[in-house]
């Protein structure tokens, strides 16, 4: 009853990213689309609502130059779907999938629906494998484990792709010499951005372990909404069937979302906040939870997302919907950036959810979870102090109090504080935590075991 | 069930939600069969001819034309042996036989049975024939895990003569194990019985609530305290400690049965409590926790639709369990996710929309699965008494309390703990915010606090929260003169404040001893702290420095008295009340 040959010349209607098809038969939900230009040129869809006798397409590479005369649509009778095999490693994609680095078209061992399908929760492994970046303020107080989705949230003009890059050079796991594989995927960035990814991951070596989807700034946006899927599909194959350690690092989500909320508009549905859809948490979701770690299987999937903060907004609703679904977030902070604090992490309002779980003895150290966090309770009094300090002067304040407010201090100059290229190992992190703990008075260190004070705390001279 | 099956056809999909011509006949909330793929879907508004259905499972590559059948039958769960240590998807499918059927990851149209058809249960008959049961009443009994003995109650629509029971031995939850001649013939009776999820199943009469549902969270149980069969509320920003907090309740509330509801959240969290809860201890009976709980997984990633579904479902499971009798606490994770999927099965519809596109009757459903809740006594001939807690999460966009699914809840729970970013930020948790959270069960609860722990319980916990208000006015001087120009009487309300922030209101949910706190140490915690701070104001008034006293000993061992086990805390706090008396003492004398 199917007949894939039909083409239509029935365009109805065409309205920013989405054609109307009328008279038509058996469309499915979701079914992709090939559209046909006048002139010949071939574009895809995919079908967003379907009628008995009529379907409304979005088009990915836009609508320009399509008419409602001449334009023929074709329906491939199946959902949009990536070819992967052993050879996608090393190779450079576009947002519809073709190769774009001059080498031949793989051949697909098989073919896997974009959209996958949610892991059962059953199935899942918890991750618990700590992960090193050598970066303190995420190894010591927002710890990064196997199968962990962890965003970055950072403001335009932050240097959030140098940490990316940075994370995905010295990522490890302690004791196993596994190398992570990466999955890139860059929706709407600019080709300098993209560029600093490659040449890093050219300098170290891992360009032979990376595959790259790339959809830049001057690419159509409406492909910003499949490049993900594409992406995170080609790390399930790399991770469950492969049997490998992948890194995911997704940006810019912002630039997602505002292609979603395009196709809302176009779509006149309900807006929700600030005109994106209310699905876009479900939305959002179904690309973070394609993150983790399956019972049984040696591979893993470990979601680094990054987006920019409009405004540097943590509220607005892509930071918040993120937050909601992954587990943590690295905040970047503009004040730090501008003290030359780098990486400029605002270590306050960042969280690890599965750090817990990943640090002490047998994992990282057994003084771990009380170093981090007597660090968060201190610095956040003294940043409190900072605030009273500013009305009422240093004067006023106890010995007590003025210990803390060095303390802040010293914390954003040796811990937060390293150069890109510093490679910190967690026991010189946990390290330079104790040296500053010498600042305070003893009494203070509530947080901690008395044992691991006894052995840790550097004597005072 | 004996009309005609409606059978039609798709003729429009969008996402989730699909239309259907020919179903006229076929009933609102009616589950259909979608497609050839036999999706499941629930009707959701009917218009002459034509259904609208939302459909559990991803539509992708449904046509239109395919068929649609109805099944003429609500959308029920069943109830029997075998729900708890099992874990369910929103609409009850195990998630364990889904795994055995497509693997790791989900596929659709998964057929599974909530109960397991061919296991055995030893049943044990408490009444004979010739009995005369309503429903309700207790037929028989199931050892269904090490903790709870599950009763085999007659549903509530059932009443009359027991003409047959089975002898005690070895069924399934299918096998006919008695029968009752009612009026309109004879009933047969399995273990298992089902139940319409959108409806509440009955009872005798509400009670109000008069018990505490005991925590183990100092913040809780001290000072916002919820009743067996009340409600709460727990909203927070992302990051703010919900589910931790709700896990917490989960582990070691001293409900007999936990329902757990994953709505809408992550993948990962529902693993965690899959993983942890077998390994955990249940602190009254010292069985593993998972014997006690149910799990409804619909997470984030899972289709939307079923949302709504898996709270309903956990709620129907969690009123069974209280008709045998026992004390249930569900907990909801998140119920905004949920309000988020009525809101795009209702945009889907082209509904009016209300406030910030959430439909018209957010406030009235809501309402609806909050009021499941409460202490009942239970239908049947005996006087049983039960209770549902239901304590839902909120995740308020932006943290902003004051959008509507929040205000809604708030409307409705008695119990308010609002979880505050700035005390999460500092890693103050449970980032309870105690000067804006509240709970409406303090005055019927106070008279268990009182009887059973500590008659001045009330007194002690109001004068701690007095002294809590008392800092943060004090916080406000101190933001213009500094600490220093405050009288030393002040500072000594200070210090106090700060001993109760941060020793008693904090609480590590991951420290072996501090994740549980029990109701008679967590009362002589407050005490000592409080006769502590009676006494730093005893001293100042003769003179002490205020530094003198925060730089004692007894001061530290104050702040890790949370860390002294549950066992042998009595002995240590009264050294530790001993130590502090003598070193202020000293002072005193000293005469600074």
């Amino acid at each position: 009853m199917y007949n894939k040959d039909i083409e239509y010349t029935t365009v109805s209607e065409v309205a920013g990213p989405l054609i109307i098809v009328e008279g038509v038969k058996d469309v499915a939900y979701n079914e992709v689309v090939k559209i046909k230009t006048s002139t010949g040129e071939i574009r895809t869809g995919q079908v967003l609502e379907t009628f008995t006798d009529k379907a409304v397409v979005q088009v990915f590479e836009g609508t320009r130059g399509l008419d409602t005369h001449k334009t023929s649509v074709r329906f491939i009778g199946e959902t949009m779907k990536l070819g992967v095999s052993k050879d996608i490693l090393g190779r450079v994609f576009d947002g519809t999938s073709n190769p774009i680095d001059d080498a031949p078209q793989i051949i697909p061992e098989e073919r896997r629906d974009i959209n996958g399908n949610p892991i059962n929760p059953y199935s899942r492994e918890y991750p618990r494998e700590f992960i090193q970046t050598g970066i303190s303020t995420i190894d010591g107080l927002n710890t990064l484990v196997r199968g962990q989705k962890l965003p970055i949230f950072s403001g335009s003009g932050l240097p959030h792709n140098e940490l990316a890059a940075q994370i995905a050079r010295q990522a490890k796991v302690l004791g196993k010499e596994e190398k992570f594989a990466v999955v890139f995927c860059a929706m709407g960035i600019t080709s300098e951005e993209a560029n600093l990814f490659i040449r890093d991951f050219e300098n170290t070596g891992a360009l032979d372990r990376t595959v790259m989807f790339l959809n830049l700034a001057d690419d159509p946006t409406i492909e910003r909404i499949i490049l993900p899927r594409m992406a995170l599909t080609c790390a399930e194959y790399l991770a469950f069937d492969l049997n490998m350690h992948v890194l995911v690092i997704l940006t810019d989500l912002t630039n997602y979302a505002e292609a979603l909320r395009e196709i809302a508009a176009a779509r006149e549905e309900v807006p929700g906040r600030r005109g994106y859809p209310g699905y876009m948490y479900t939305d959002l979701a179904t690309i973070y939870e394609r993150a983790g770690r399956i019972k049984g299987k040696k591979g893993s999937i470990t979601q680094i997302p990054m987006l920019t903060m409009p405004d540097d907004d943590i509220t607005h609703p892509i930071p918040d919907l993120t937050g909601y679904i992954t587990e943590g977030q690295i905040v970047l902070e503009r004040g730090l950036h501008k003290k030359d604090i780098y990486p400029p992490i605002a270590v306050l309002p960042c969280l690890s959810r599965l750090m817990d779980r990943g640090i002490g003895e047998g994992r990282t150290r057994a003084d771990h979870a009380g170093v981090s966090n007597q660090l968060y309770a201190s610095y956040s009094e003294g940043c409190d102090l900072r605030d009273l300090v500013a009305i009422v002067g240093e004067d006023a304040l106890s010995d007590r109090d003025k210990s803390y407010l060095k303390f802040a201090d010293e914390f954003e100059k040796r811990f937060v504080s390293q150069d890109s290229h510093e490679d910190r190992s967690i026991e010189q992190t946990l390290t330079i935590g104790w040296e500053l703990f010498s600042i305070l008075p003893q009494s203070e260190l509530k947080k901690i075991d008395e044992k691991f004070i006894k052995q840790y705390l550097p004597k005072k001279t | 069930m004996t009309e005609k099956a409606q059978q039609g056809k798709i003729i429009r999909i969008s996402g989730p939600v699909i239309e259907a011509d020919k179903m006229r006949g076929a009933k609102m909330y009616d589950v259909v069969r979608v497609g050839d793929k036999n999706l499941i879907g629930e009707i959701i508004r009917l218009n002459a001819d034509i259904a609208t259905i939302q459909v559990y499972e991803d539509t992708s590559g449904l046509k239109p034309g395919e068929k649609v059948i109805s099944t003429g039958m609500p959308l029920s769960v069943e109830l029997g042996p075998g729900l708890l240590t099992n874990i369910y998807d929103g609409i009850q499918r195990p998630l364990p036989a889904i795994y055995k059927q497509t693997g790791d990851f989900i596929s659709r149209g998964v057929e599974a049975a909530a109960l397991d058809r061919k296991k055995k249960w030893h049943f044990r008959p408490v009444s004979k024939i010739g009995d005369t049961v309503t429903g309700c009443d207790v037929i028989g009994e199931v050892q269904e895990t090490s903790i709870i003995n599950h009763k085999i109650i007659v549903p509530p629509d059932i009443s009359g003569k027991i003409k047959r029971i089975n002898s005690e031995g070895d069924y399934t939850v299918e096998d006919t194990i008695a029968v009752v001649t009612t009026d309109k013939g004879d009933a047969k009776l399995q273990m298992m019985q089902k139940w319409p999820v959108r409806k509440p199943r009955p009872v005798a009469k509400k009670y109000d609530p008069s018990l505490p549902l005991i925590t183990g969270q100092r913040v809780l149980d001290t000072f916002f305290p919820v009743a067996k069969g009340g409600t709460a509320a727990i909203p927070g920003g992302f990051g703010t400690g919900k589910t931790v907090a709700l896990h917490q309740v989960a582990k070691w509330s001293d409900a007999k049965v936990v329902v757990y509801v994953g709505c809408g959240e992550r993948g990962n969290e529902m693993t965690d409590v899959l993983r942890e809860f077998p390994e955990l201890e249940d602190p009254l009976t010292g069985e593993p926790l998972m014997n006690r709980t149910v799990l409804i997984a619909n997470t984030s990633n899972m289709p939307v639709a079923a949302r709504d579904a898996s709270v309903y479902t956990g709620i129907t499971i969690a009123e069974y369990y209280r008709d045998m009798g026992y004390d249930v606490a569900l907990m909801a994770d998140s119920t905004s996710r949920l309000a988020e999927a009525m809101r795009e099965i209702s945009g889907r519809l082209e509904e009016m929309p209300g406030e910030e596109g959430y439909p018209a009757y957010l406030a009235s459903r809501l309402a609806e699965f909050y009021e499941r809740a409460g202490r009942v006594k239970v239908l049947g001939s005996k006087d049983k008494e039960g209770s549902v807690s239901v304590i839902g999460a909120v995740s308020p966009p932006g943290g902003d309390f004051s959008e509507p699914v929040a205000q809604n809840t708030l409307r409705i729970v008695k119990v308010f703990w609002a979880l505050d970013a700035d005390l999460a930020d500092k890693r103050h948790f449970p980032s309870v915010n105690w000067l804006k959270s509240y709970s409406l069960h303090l005055a019927e609860i106070s008279d268990w606090w009182k009887n059973q722990i500590g008659k001045d319980w009330l007194k002690l916990r109001n004068k701690a929260m007095a002294l809590l208000q008392k800092e943060s006015e004090l916080q406000e001087i101190i933001k213009l003169v500094g600490p220093d120009a405050l009288p030393p009487k002040e500072r000594a309300i200070l210090e106090a404040a700060r001993m109760i922030r941060e020793d008693f209101l904090q609480q590590s949910a991951f420290h072996e001893v501090d994740t549980y706190c029990s109701e008679k140490k967590q009362y002589e915690m407050l005490r000592i702290m409080l006769k502590f701070f009676d006494k730093i104001l005893q001293s100042v008034e003769k003179n002490v420095h205020i530094d003198d006293i925060i730089s004692l000993k007894s001061r530290e061992d104050i702040a890790r008295m949370k860390t002294v086990s549950n066992k042998e805390f009595e002995e240590r706090f009264k050294e530790i009340e001993k130590g502090f008396e003598k070193e202020l003492d000293a002072l005193i004398k000293g005469g600074k």
